[in-house]
């Protein structure tokens, strides 16, 4: 294990972009950025969506050519045309959507393109002695024999991480690596992390939680609109100066008004049990009531049943057993027609499946699930007005209704599909991470829309994996955790520890 | 029944089953590798052809079955340049292949023989000798390409890298490995071996080329492959099941059933056929194709 000692300064940085500028057509992704990385930091690398940092990781780990610039590693310009030179240069990757092969082995993840001669056997042998003197050095064991498909998500990262350690990488990069992790989990990577860096490794920590950049980083660099804005020591920094770098002027986030009045519940769930795809229960026996003017939020780590239990309510799959009631009428059979009949409305986790036909044009996509009283021919020229009135309303960018949904960034779809279905006047609307890859500003709109809905006496239940999101908005908070709820906390009687244990199953 | 006739069937049988099983094998690695080929029948007919083409020319029937398998390696580079570098359909490439092959032997053979597209009869040492059990070397090749492939798949390089391109070929170009080089290589793998197949079938099982002469047994070892969730020995146990079918079949014409009286030909020479639908409709339980199978490999932004 090498270890950098750097008394007089003198070494150069691990990495050096040196003017990187990269452009897809019209998109400019990297703007001449310039940007060093310090031998043994955690270098925190912040930015919205299309900031450019995974363009310009990409650059870095050969997926992509610069159109000009120069890549510096350890002072020596390197020309990294693909992953394998990524990884001979000793550059590891673990990404956000893993790559691995799900229905191999770990043995097998961790072996391909390393695999050390044409038979298998002996490649392994050295595998399993890495892997033994791995888990000695930073408490990281793994069966090896196990299938990724079986290892819950914090173990198949895991998996992810160990390909770059097996393969000897001296610099790390990790992109948004707590998105899918409880609290919990996350700490424990942290953990891992800074072991990483005591022996010596570099790491870029890609992140949209400013929280995590100033628990963890030495240094942040802060990117917008493929431009690097900045780089910052930590100890200079905070959250909100970073916040306002990364979106170039001051964003604010609304505040959620006292509770309202204890009204009848609206939504009245008994028993709930849901099958998965699969066929395995997702949801368990849960109950939960929401009232009008009331934000329930679900919390939870992804895949613990809120997807399940939000189709569920949405008439979108069919419960096994238990009840829902809106009301007086049972809704435990009722379609997504029947529903929207009775005021009920869904912005669902998953806009592209569920909420937009991406090549159709955002005036076509205005009409899903609003065209009951259009009748049979569509008057167009009222249509086009309608939608771009709804653009102007909801602050959809650009606002121009010919525009295929699928061109819109994900904050200004989210936003249009907000305002399609707020603008059908809810009485209750389940709402399914309505922040997922949507920019900080939009954030704030979409927050301060569904404050104001609860002001005005609408009942609203949210799902979100965002504890930020959950704490924020919500007056109750129930927590999924294996397809059962694992506790109920009122609003300000809690905070991200507490939810935390409850989402790890220890509380 | 008696033993003796059991054994000629059982021979009968594992003679009828070899071109299945390389074709099925070729669909293997194909697939495994993520190029889903439909061309199997097309890319046989051509190494039947071409092989008895080059038999007939030079009198050797190896020299054939070399013919054979590079005239279907070059259809399954056409596939492969269809399919890897353009990125385009694979169904519709497998088909186009399939009619192309069809076309191009009737045309050819015409043109050669003037026989109304047939070859001349083959005799002699352009014919695959019988070495044992009423069997050609086709037959242990068969065997030994079933055993390799079992092999290479699980305990090679080359057969981790080949099935990790078929499930996330994002992963394998993420570990330094060319996806498209190695698509490359399972599609002339896939070529070699239908080459093989169809050479059995002109220098074997008949004695020349006839048109259309695979009569649909690339699909039938494609539903093999369906049926054998794309494993190597489960592949080469149902070709040999199919192939004892047809060695049945024929067997059984002519033969009086009590009760039914004599079945004509045509319902007995449909029975694998049938078998095969029954078979793949309710006798098997969740085939899971390599995820990545059908579609072209794509670097993301």
């Amino acid at each position: 294990m090498r270890v950098h000692s750097d008394p007089g300064g003198t070494s150069p940085p691990a990495i050096v972009f040196d003017h990187i500028d990269k452009r897809f057509g019209a998109v400019h992704a990297n703007r001449s950025i310039h940007l060093a990385i310090a031998r043994g930091d955690i270098h925190a690398l912040v930015g919205e969506n299309g900031a450019g940092k995974s363009t310009l990781m990409s650059i870095l780990f050969g997926f992509y050519q610069a159109d000009s610039g120069r890549i510096l590693i350890d002072g020596q310009e390197s020309k990294i045309t693909s992953p394998s030179d990524a990884i001979a240069s000793g550059i590891g990757m673990v990404h956000q959507h893993f790559m691995l092969v799900e229905p191999m082995s770990v043995a097998d993840n961790l072996m391909l393109g390393h695999e050390g001669g044409f038979a298998l056997a002996g490649g392994r042998k050295a595998l399993l002695a890495k892997l033994d003197a791995l888990a000695r050095d930073y408490d990281l064991t793994i069966e090896p024999d196990a299938i990724v498909s079986d290892l819950p998500v914090g173990l198949q990262q895991r998996v992810e991480l160990l390909k770059s350690l097996v393969r000897d990488a001296d610099i790390l990069v990790l992109d948004e690596p707590t998105a899918v992790l409880t609290p919990g989990e996350a700490d424990r990577l942290f953990a891992l992390l800074r072991d990483l860096k005591a022996r010596g490794k570099t790491i870029i920590l890609i992140t949209h939680k400013l929280r995590e950049v100033m628990e963890i980083a030495d240094r942040v660099s802060v990117l917008r609109q493929g431009a690097c804005v900045g780089t910052y020591p930590i100890v200079d920094t905070n959250e909100a100066a970073l916040a306002e770098a990364m979106i170039g002027r001051r964003v604010h986030m609304p505040e959620r008004a006292d509770t309202l009045a204890d009204d009848e519940p609206l939504l009245t769930v008994e028993a709930l049990c849901v099958r998965d795809a699969r066929g395995g229960m997702a949801v368990k026996d849960v109950s939960l009531m929401v009232r009008p003017g009331e934000i329930l939020g679900i919390a939870g780590v992804a895949g613990n049943g809120q997807t399940e239990l939000l189709e569920a309510l949405a008439g979108l799959r069919a419960a096994t057993s238990g009840s829902i009631r809106f009301k007086n009428s049972d809704i435990s059979h009722a379609t997504p027609a029947d529903l929207h009949a009775l005021g009920i409305r869904h912005i669902p986790e998953d806009r592209l499946r569920y909420a937009l036909a991406y090549p159709f044009a955002v005036w076509e996509n205005c009409l899903i699930g609003a065209d009951d009283e259009q009748g049979s021919l569509i008057a167009r020229q009222t249509v086009m007005g309608d939608a771009a009135r709804l653009m102007q309303a909801y602050d959809v960018r650009p606002a121009d209704p010919l525009l295929r949904a699928g061109a819109l960034s994900g904050g200004n779809q989210q936003k249009l599909v907000l305002g399609r279905e707020i603008e059908q006047r809810p009485r209750l609307l389940l709402v399914g991470q309505p922040t997922r890859g949507v920019d900080i500003g939009a954030i704030a709109f979409i927050h301060r829309r569904l404050l104001d809905l609860r002001a005005q006496g609408v009942a609203i239940l949210l799902v979100s994996v965002e504890l930020d999101e959950i704490l924020r908005l919500s007056d109750r908070i129930l927590v999924m955790q294996e397809g059962r709820i694992a506790g109920e906390r009122r609003a300000g009687e809690t905070d991200e520890r507490d939810l935390g244990l409850l989402m790890a199953g220890i509380a | 029944m008696d033993a003796l006739s059991l054994i000629q069937i059982l021979e009968s049988g594992l003679r009828l089953s070899v071109p299945l099983i390389f074709a099925c094998l070729a669909g293997l690695w194909s697939e495994k590798s993520g190029i889903v080929d439909i061309g199997l029948e097309g890319k046989m007919l051509m190494a039947a052809f071409a092989a008895a083409v080059a038999a007939f020319m030079t009198g050797h029937a190896w020299i054939g079955v070399f013919a054979g398998m590079a005239a279907s390696t070059l259809l399954g580079l056409l596939h492969g340049f269809a399919s890897i570098s353009q990125r385009g359909n694979q169904i519709i490439s497998g088909v186009a292949l399939n009619m192309l092959a069809a076309g191009l032997t009737a045309l050819l053979g015409h043109v050669i023989f003037k026989q109304g597209g047939r070859s001349p009869p083959l005799e002699g040492a352009a014919r695959l000798p019988e070495l044992a059990f009423g069997q050609s070397a086709m037959s242990f090749l068969a065997i030994a390409a079933a055993l390799l492939t079992a092999l290479a798949l699980a305990r090679t390089r080359f057969g981790l890298r080949v099935r990790a391109a078929g499930e996330n070929p994002a992963a394998v170009d993420n570990a330094g490995v060319s996806v498209t080089r190695l698509r490359y290589g399972a599609v002339i793998l896939a070529g070699l071996l239908c080459g093989l197949a169809g050479a059995t079938l002109s220098l074997g099982q008949a004695a020349g080329f006839l048109p259309m002469m695979t009569s649909g047994k690339g699909f039938v070892a494609l539903a093999a492959l369906i049926f054998a969730k794309w494993r190597a020995w489960p592949a080469f146990w149902t070709c040999f099941l199919f192939g004892l079918l047809d060695a049945i079949a024929i067997r059984l014409q002519g033969v009086a059933l009590p009760g039914i009286g004599a079945i004509p030909v045509q319902a007995i020479q449909a029975l694998p056929y049938l078998f095969t639908i029954v078979l793949l409709a309710g006798f098997m339980g969740r085939a899971v194709p390599p995820r990545a199978a059908g579609q072209p490999y794509v670097k993301e932004r």
